[in-house]
């Protein structure tokens, strides 16, 4: 089977690495991602004031041409998931607002499509157990720490991912893959998202409490699932430097990165060149490549 | 600060705003401070959430809006997700950001021009897309 894909604005530049490895890793995995003709920006945020209609545009607008194409969408950015899922929540429940958005747009959408982010189509469409069999490279008890964030879980009646307060979806992810799950106190906590434009300094501090939360836990990797994220915890590590004396540096991966090394992928298309902290001496420690 | 209290007050036009733009109901807060507790970025703020809430219901207008509280949330929804009373805090917040921006000498909160070197260049698309749409009328 084959699935809709929305790749978002940075999955083709800064976030490469998370994209290619996605699209590699599931075609080894027997589906393909079909890019979403003629795609745009999903907006990065999902509008809170109650009315903003206009921001629910780009999402509702990718939700309408993705419905003339298939029946499930998936993503691989966090943010993208929650601003689509979202907006199809809302465009399924309030008949008021869809009525206007559509007849905005000139089309006729209703909220009936399925948004899948790429973590839940491994698990309800592929299944992890399915995984594990096809995995060529354990991954050795590597103390991988699976961090969530918000945009994933929150607001759960919305995103019904997984529990809002106890996820272990990522967990069992990892653990297909032959990792040792990290459970750590702060991996449902925000890394500060947006405000590394706006309040550099305190989305510093964010992903200091987050990595040093993990390291504490014994982990020896962080995993992601989203380019903000990765930019706060991973790109920022240089910035945490100048400001906590006693951080130590850990490396952060996209969840499909890791995939690609227990699914047998040559390392070098693994977009590692991309990561700010380098992962390669670690994943050679444990013999991973 | 000695603030007098009168049916007026607590049912000031700046809270009426507030709580149209957001669409939550001010009054169900009893001030737990669940909010603030679990926030990540409270340790930055002039105000933690609750109090924001609670200066609002007073018709403390000017004092709120001259706080960092709501330029600094993250939207992450930790709060929203925890309180007991339902109130979607993160949407006040951002209705706080709205009365702001929507005025009309557009009081933007960042200054793109200030930017220091090679951050443009460093930072991904989408945290310009989603901070710009934020902070900016």
């Amino acid at each position: 089977m084959n699935y809709l894909y929305f790749p978002g604005c940075t999955l083709y530049t800064k976030a490469k690495n998370f994209d290619q490895t996605a699209r590699n890793c599931s075609l080894l995995l027997g589906f393909e991602l079909i890019e979403l003709p003629n795609w745009t920006c999903c907006g990065a945020t999902f509008p809170l004031a109650t009315d903003n209609l206009m921001a629910l545009l780009p999402p509702a607008r990718i939700l309408a041409r993705a419905k003339e194409q298939g029946e499930i969408l998936t993503t691989l950015c966090a943010i993208c998931f929650n601003v689509i899922k979202r907006t199809n929540h809302l465009l399924q429940r309030d008949g008021e607002k869809r009525e206007k958005i559509n007849e905005f747009m000139e089309m006729n959408y209703l909220g009936d499509l399925k948004v899948l982010h790429y973590l839940e189509i491994l698990k309800q469409e592929i299944g992890f157990s399915t995984i594990k069999d096809k995995v060529k490279k354990p991954l050795n008890e590597l103390q991988a720490a699976p961090y969530y964030g918000c945009m994933l879980l929150r607001p759960f009646e919305e995103m019904g991912f997984d529990d809002k307060e106890r996820p272990t979806l990522f967990e069992e992810f990892l653990e297909s893959l032959g990792a040792k799950p990290v459970d750590f106190p702060y991996k449902i906590e925000c890394c500060g998202s947006f405000q590394s434009v706006g309040s550099p300094e305190v989305a510093t501090e964010c992903a200091y409490r987050i990595l040093t939360s993990a390291m504490k836990q014994g982990a020896e990797v962080v995993v992601s699932t989203c380019p903000l994220c990765t930019f706060n915890l991973d790109q920022k590590q240089s910035d945490i430097l100048k400001a906590h004396l006693d951080f130590k540096t850990i490396p952060v991966l996209y969840f499909t990165q890791l995939l690609g090394v227990a699914m047998g992928l040559d390392p070098r298309t693994l977009g590692f060149e991309q990561n700010a902290v380098d992962p390669i001496p670690l994943l050679k420690r444990k013999g991973l490549v | 600060m000695k603030i007098e209290l009168s049916r007026d007050k607590v049912h000031n036009e700046f809270a009426k705003k507030v709580e149209w733009i957001s669409g939550q109901n001010l009054f169900a807060c009893y001030q737990c401070g669940n909010c603030t507790a679990g926030c990540p970025v409270a340790f930055a703020m002039d105000l933690g959430p609750h109090e924001v809430i609670r200066y609002t219901l007073l018709g403390l207008e000017e004092e709120v809006l001259s706080v960092n509280t709501f330029w600094l949330c993250a939207s992450c929804l930790q709060c929203s997700s925890r309180c007991p009373k339902g109130i979607d805090i993160a949407r006040v917040m951002d209705a706080l950001r709205m009365v702001i921006l929507r005025k009309k000498e557009r009081r933007d909160y960042l200054q793109i021009s200030e930017f220091p070197e090679g951050f443009l260049e460093r930072v991904p698309q989408i945290a310009f897309i989603s901070g710009f749409r934020k902070f900016l009328s």
